[in-house]
């Protein structure tokens, strides 16, 4: 399949792990971004290609799995609700709440719709005048355009029964936060190629700088994160903390500059709760003050909720790096798929789901480094 | 009479794990194999119903019969290469297939939702006549019910189907040994996206066609060209994943399959990469696997080929005595994952 195969191939894979394996000549640890790199990664086996010395570490580019407890527990209260019809992505279906999951929800009569685009649910609202419709805006930089036109295009409109629950995340704060905490082991980073694609890379500069950290705009396919590790090994080896593209293809330094304006227009910067890890200063999006009556905390009122996480899931220390899947106790044990602790054992993206699904019949992956 | 004490029957599931049904049970994946495990075989407690078959074989006189079920809720009721219908005539044919058989007989029970046009109902109708036509099976009794609006989907069949066993050894996961192959009949994940295209109104350049076809005859060949079938599956809800787990699981024994070796047509594969989904969970409705030994791999593949729907037959695996009850494979890049049942239904991703 073109723009899919050339990236899957085998000499090509094999060519750049020679590559990596002959810039190695010391230990390094270098973290991934993105969630959907980590299943490239996991999928792929593309860590049993690479040198004994190279460690990989899984970050925090999970949009379900940041998305914090009360938000969950926000959704499935409002989805609950019988005058709303509850639109989400996917993923977020299976994320646990502190009492249930959407799908229970679901389950007991909630009118959940799964969409591929927040566009859909506004034609679902004008559909159902009688309804409130609203939509589950997660998700990092990728998906911030299309809930902005979500919401910009309800204005334009003057519905009176959409909005939008927003638990928008950016991704340079949660690199920001990696870096700046003592226990930082992460010495390079392959950013997360399709944030690129919007924002640019403009503003991973200072960090690189600051932290003398390489940082490679990377893809998602084998051989983009094969290159994206080689860049950023030869510029570990050679003492070079700069900001690179691999993902040319597709990033360009400047961004999605209509993209970004809309973004700017709808949205402003606030302090984000991230799952497992804490709240992290201007780390998320919020609705601006011009499209607060599109703001379903708002409309339903939830703003008092709170919740307590499970104090055994390490989901934190699993995006910030510093533990792997299988070194938590209750992997694969009290947290399956099935029965999950956290969000990562249920998302497409999320780190414990690529181990359990991809990694549990061999030796876990090398260890973290003490 | 039974004893009082056949009649306490407590529920086995906890309740605390799923106090309602949710759409993973019926989805094939592991929720499904829970709700059979913990609370329907132990309910039943039949030797038959344990071999966990497609359907269950057993001997009348000097007969040995195979006799199956299934239920079709399909949504939509039409969808690019077949409906309703002809999944209710070649699911149940297809299922007879697997046990060896030469299906006879079918049962219908029709489950009518108030308000539903007439005009779809005779189309309905129609398309199960021809497809019982096609696949050589009669249509002798059946059923009718209607429940009020709001109720069903329109429509939900019910079919049940008997079929001959001619072949004298058992086909079942059982049979399996290490050193067979796995013989997969055709590329993999055409219906599944049909109807998630026709579900969702999504288009691509070219129209994708469910492979729903009858499966009897393309087994019969099989069965008949002399050579030793040890098992058959055809690879519908949970697709050619999940069943190559289930039989890996049932015979104690590794599949390790080739993910270049698996057909997946181009259009199917990149509807794939845009909506997040992995061809070999997808659902098929006219593909099957046969396990065989290696000694006669090249007669079984040639007899699948001769005939329709499995012209397409390819060699993707082969049974190996460990890690028991795993399947691998071998990506396209060289290296091994494993191939894990999914929880329920696949699920869109978001970015």
């Amino acid at each position: 399949m073109k723009f899919v195969s050339e990236y899957r191939d085998a000499a090509a894979c094999a060519g750049y792990a020679k590559t990596i394996a002959r810039l190695t000549t010391r230990p390094w640890t270098i973290m991934e971004i993105c969630g959907g790199q980590t299943h490239s990664i996991v999928k792929f086996g593309l860590d049993e290609l690479l040198p004994p010395q190279l460690t990989l570490v899984h970050g925090p580019g999970c949009p379900v799995c940041v998305t914090p407890l009360e938000l969950i527990d926000k959704a499935v209260a409002i989805a609950s609700r019988p005058d709303v019809i509850f639109c989400s992505f996917g993923d977020m279906l299976r994320v646990p709440g502190s009492d249930c999951d959407l799908f229970s929800v679901k389950a007991r009569g909630g009118d959940i719709r799964i969409l591929y685009s927040p566009l859909d649910a506004l034609r679902i609202a004008r559909e159902n005048p009688l309804k409130q419709v609203v939509f589950f805006a997660v998700g990092f930089e990728t998906t911030a355009p299309a809930h902005a036109m979500a919401a910009f295009q309800a204005k334009q409109l003057g519905l009176k029964n959409f909005s939008l629950l927003v638990s928008h995340v950016l991704v340079p704060p949660a690199m920001d936060a990696i870096l700046s905490s003592p226990d930082c082991r992460v010495q390079g980073f392959l950013a997360a190629g399709h944030v690129c694609a919007v924002m640019g890379f403009e503003e991973y500069l200072p960090l690189a700088a600051m932290y003398r950290v390489p940082i490679i705009v990377t893809g998602f396919e084998p051989l983009d994160i094969l290159q994206g590790i080689a860049m950023c090994v030869a510029q570990l080896e050679q003492g070079r903390h700069e900001v690179e593209n691999q993902y040319t293809r597709t990033v360009q330094t400047q961004g999605n500059l209509p993209a970004q304006e809309l973004m700017k227009n709808v949205f402003r910067v606030v302090d984000r709760k991230w799952r497992g890890v804490g709240s992290i200063p201007a780390s998320g999006l919020g609705l601006r003050s011009e499209y607060a009556e599109f703001d379903a905390e708002l409309r339903f009122d939830l703003s008092a909720y709170t919740a307590e996480e499970n104090s055994v899931c390490i989901s934190g220390l699993i995006m910030q790096g510093l533990k792997k899947p299988h070194e938590c106790p209750a992997f694969a044990t009290a947290c399956t798929p099935e029965k999950p602790l956290g969000a990562p054992m249920v998302s497409s993206e999320g780190a414990c789901a690529a181990y359990f699904r991809y990694r549990r019949h061999d030796t876990p992956a090398p260890a973290m480094k003490a | 009479m039974s004893s009082p004490k056949d009649f306490v029957l407590s529920c086995p599931l906890p309740l605390t794990d799923y106090p309602t049904v949710t759409l993973a049970h019926g989805g094939g994946g592991k929720l499904t194999h829970q709700l059979l495990e913990k609370m329907i075989l132990p309910a039943f407690q039949s030797p038959l119903l344990e071999t966990r078959h497609d359907g269950a074989v057993f001997g009348i006189g000097e007969s040995r019969l195979a006799f199956t079920t299934d239920s079709y809720v399909v949504s939509p009721l039409f969808f690019p290469g077949g409906d309703i219908g002809t999944l209710a005539i070649n699911g149940t044919v297809n299922d007879l297939a697997m046990c060896g058989a030469r299906p006879l007989y079918l049962s219908c029970g029709l489950i009518l939702e108030e308000g539903l046009p007439m005009d779809t109902l005779w189309r309905v109708v129609k398309s199960l006549k021809s497809a019982a036509d096609a696949a050589r099976v009669q249509l002798v009794t059946g059923d009718t019910k209607v429940v009020d609006k709001g109720k069903g989907d329109g429509v939900f069949i019910n079919t049940a189907g008997i079929g001959l066993i001619d072949y004298g050894q058992p086909i079942s996961p059982a049979s399996v040994r290490a050193g067979d192959v796995v013989l997969l009949s055709g590329d993999i994940g055409r219906h599944g996206i049909a109807i998630m295209a026709s579900r969702e109104g999504l288009e691509f350049e070219t129209q994708i066609d469910s492979d729903c076809a009858p499966l009897a005859s393309a087994v019969q060949k099989l069965l008949a060209s002399g050579v030793e079938v040890h098992c058959l599956r055809d690879l519908t809800r949970g697709g050619l994943g999940t069943t190559l787990i289930e039989i890996a699981e049932s015979a104690r024994l590794h599949i390790g399959i080739e993910e270049t070796a698996i057909p997946v047509r181009e259009d199917v594969a990149a509807a794939c990469e845009v909506l997040g989904f992995d061809p070999l969970y997808l659902a098929n409705e006219g593909r099957f696997i046969a396990i065989v030994p290696q000694k006669d791999a090249e007669r079984a593949l040639a007899a699948m080929r001769s005939e329709e729907p499995a012209t397409g037959t390819v060699r993707i695996g082969r049974v190996t005595d460990s890690p028991s009850g795993m399947v691998t494979m071998k990506s396209r890049i060289g290296t091994s994952r494993i191939v894990d049942m999914l929880s329920g239904e696949q699920l869109p991703r978001i970015c």
